[in-house]
């Protein structure tokens, strides 16, 4: 063999390079920076080492804790919803009808449409004066319509719908993925067995897709925690605050207002809980999760 | 009954995946009284001075040409590049393989905000900003994890007893690549490519903080920072909407089973 002309390490090495110098170096200075002040756009104006100072004005920021507590009520609601509505979708997609394939397609449609744009199309559904959502709710009483997106209680519950209508196909996919793959006849075991349609989705369906369901709770919880688009497309973070979700917040101090060391600190913090998360799942999974892959 | 609950779930869940959006397409071909009628216009007049107004007044075509070059760019090098490392993975026994996909998978997971203010330093050292490069640059580093997962997953189902010939034959590891395993694996390539593609067409976050002169922005920022303080100019807002996807759901409802295939082989999020 000659492959010792060209070593394997030669393969990997241009993948390396921009995984390297785009996503682990930034990551790393994103806590390097976390401990300076300084402004993005004005560099020359130094960066001064300030140790734990953004750290603990984070503890004590209020927005900063609102913006955490946003955040985590965001994750808790979407992604239960979306896994469930997944499950239900993937076992209707599972069996085997005319039109199948079609609906499989439709499905696909809100995965498929750029983030930006389901959040104008939301924003426009939920609109104050002409919005579909108001005129189903109330009709012709226009003086009755509301502004969900500009009532605190309302806006951020309006972005979760948008965020439910646009990401639950994806759950559905990887949930359809571990339906795919039980076998038939442990359906014609249980069906011999006597048990009814609920007994077989309890007792056969159900442990077996249990994979599935926690991969796609993984994904859509990682992915909930970095709900951007929605927020800024539909709301700005407002109104009051109330839909400012943490890397939302982050992105407003480090971009908007220029505090790189302030913002970074909040990254690092989105950073940890989402790394956090990771492990937490994926300990659960055990190693089922890359068992099933086969990797190498 | 059981049958008529079941066409009840099936037809309900095709209805809300569709009609949301199909309602910001009958939109885009509605006047402006006709948008803003209580009770609302269903069929609309079919006029298509809002993608007039969004090309002519918006440039709409500047941010779809930003959007085919920078998506298109990443998407093949992206590939050429996931596809060196996606071999040497699922073809060679490394001791540190393994813990290589861990880490691209964890490097997938990551929150953007975490990257994003050293990402924009070093562009803006580089004098990459508000440029095609910064973005394809930064674009390639984010698809990579998910584009050497797919790619992998692919490349270990192929027979290797070809290529095991090949190379006793006295090829070289680049020559079966290029001979044995790349014509097999196009499927799988082409699979990756339009979830790589999606992925760069759709970008949002990073699009919005590299690429801040208008005349190099994408369709998506082109659409979230599309004008207008008090009176939104919807119809406008929705024909660019409409023109944006209607690629993206062309290309699913086309190649719907790859891509089933390519995110539930991958199992990471696309």
């Amino acid at each position: 063999m000659r492959s010792s002309q060209d070593p394997v390490w030669r393969f990997l090495l241009p993948s390396f390079v921009f995984v390297c110098v785009f996503s682990l170096y930034p990551i790393l200075d994103s806590f390097r920076l976390s401990f300076y002040r300084m402004i993005l756009t004005l560099p020359w104006l130094g960066q001064k080492f300030v140790g734990w100072e953004n750290y603990r004005d984070l503890v004590t920021d209020p927005v900063a804790l609102g913006s955490l507590a946003t955040s985590m009520i965001f994750v808790a609601v979407t992604t239960p919803i979306e896994v469930l509505l997944g499950l239900a979708m993937a076992l209707v997609l599972n069996e085997s009808f005319r039109g199948r394939g079609w609906l499989r397609a439709v499905v696909l449609v809100p995965w498929a449409v750029p983030t930006v744009v389901a959040s104008q199309m939301w924003r426009f559904v939920f609109n104050d004066r002409y919005g579909l959502f108001n005129y189903l709710l109330f009709g012709d009483a226009t003086d009755r319509y509301w502004a969900p997106l500009a009532e605190p209680g309302l806006a951020l519950m309006s972005i979760m719908v948008a965020d439910i209508w646009k990401t639950s196909s994806f759950a559905a996919l990887i949930i359809l993925a571990g339906l795919q793959v039980i076998p038939r006849e442990l359906y014609e075991a249980a069906s011999i067995d006597g048990a009814n349609a609920w007994q077989k989705f309890r007792h056969v369906t159900l442990p077996l897709v249990k994979p599935a369901l926690l991969l796609a709770l993984l994904f859509r919880t990682i992915d909930a925690l970095k709900v951007f688009d929605l927020v800024f497309v539909m709301t700005q973070g407002g109104p009051a605050d109330t839909t400012n979700v943490l890397q939302f917040y982050g992105y407003k101090k480090s971009f908007a207002e220029g505090m790189i060391g302030y913002g970074s600190a909040i990254a690092v913090v989105v950073f940890l809980i989402s790394l956090l998360l990771s492990i937490v799942y994926i300990r659960l999974l055990g190693t089922g999760l890359m068992g099933k892959e086969g990797r190498a | 009954m059981r049958k008529i609950a079941f066409a009840g779930c099936a037809v309900a869940i095709g209805a809300l995946s569709l009609l949301p959006f199909l309602w910001f397409v009958l939109t885009s071909w509605k006047n402006a009284t006709e948008i803003s009628a209580i009770p609302p216009v269903i069929m609309p007049s079919f006029h298509w001075d809002n993608y007039r107004s969004a090309i002519e007044q918006y440039g709409l075509l500047h941010y779809i040409a930003n959007s085919a070059i920078v998506a298109s760019a990443t998407t093949l090098i992206s590939i050429v590049i996931a596809a060196l490392a996606a071999f040497a993975l699922a073809r060679f026994k490394l001791p540190w393989g393994r813990f290589y996909l861990m880490l691209l998978l964890a490097l997938s997971m990551f929150p953007q905000i975490a990257i994003a203010g050293p990402v924009w330093r070093l562009l803006s050292a580089l004098g990459w900003l508000n440029s095609y490069h910064g973005i394809v640059a930064a674009y390639i580093s984010l698809s990579l994890p998910f584009a050497v997962w797919v790619l992998t997953t692919f490349f270990q189902q192929l027979p290797y007893d070809i290529e095991e010939a090949a190379l006793i034959d006295g090829c070289t590891r680049w020559q079966a690549l290029r001979l044995v395993v790349l014509p097999l694996a196009a499927p799988g390539l082409f699979t990756a490519a339009i979830l790589v593609f999606i992925y760069a067409w759709n970008e949002f976050f990073f699009a919005l903080i590299i690429l801040t002169y208008p005349a190099r922005q994408t369709l998506p920022v082109g659409i979230a920072l599309f004008p207008g303080e008090y009176t939104m100019p919807w119809g406008d807002i929705a024909a660019a909407s409409t023109i944006a996807t209607l690629p993206l759901v062309a290309l699913t409802l086309m190649f719907q089973r790859r891509i089933v295939q390519g995110l539930s082989a991958g199992a990471v999020k696309g």
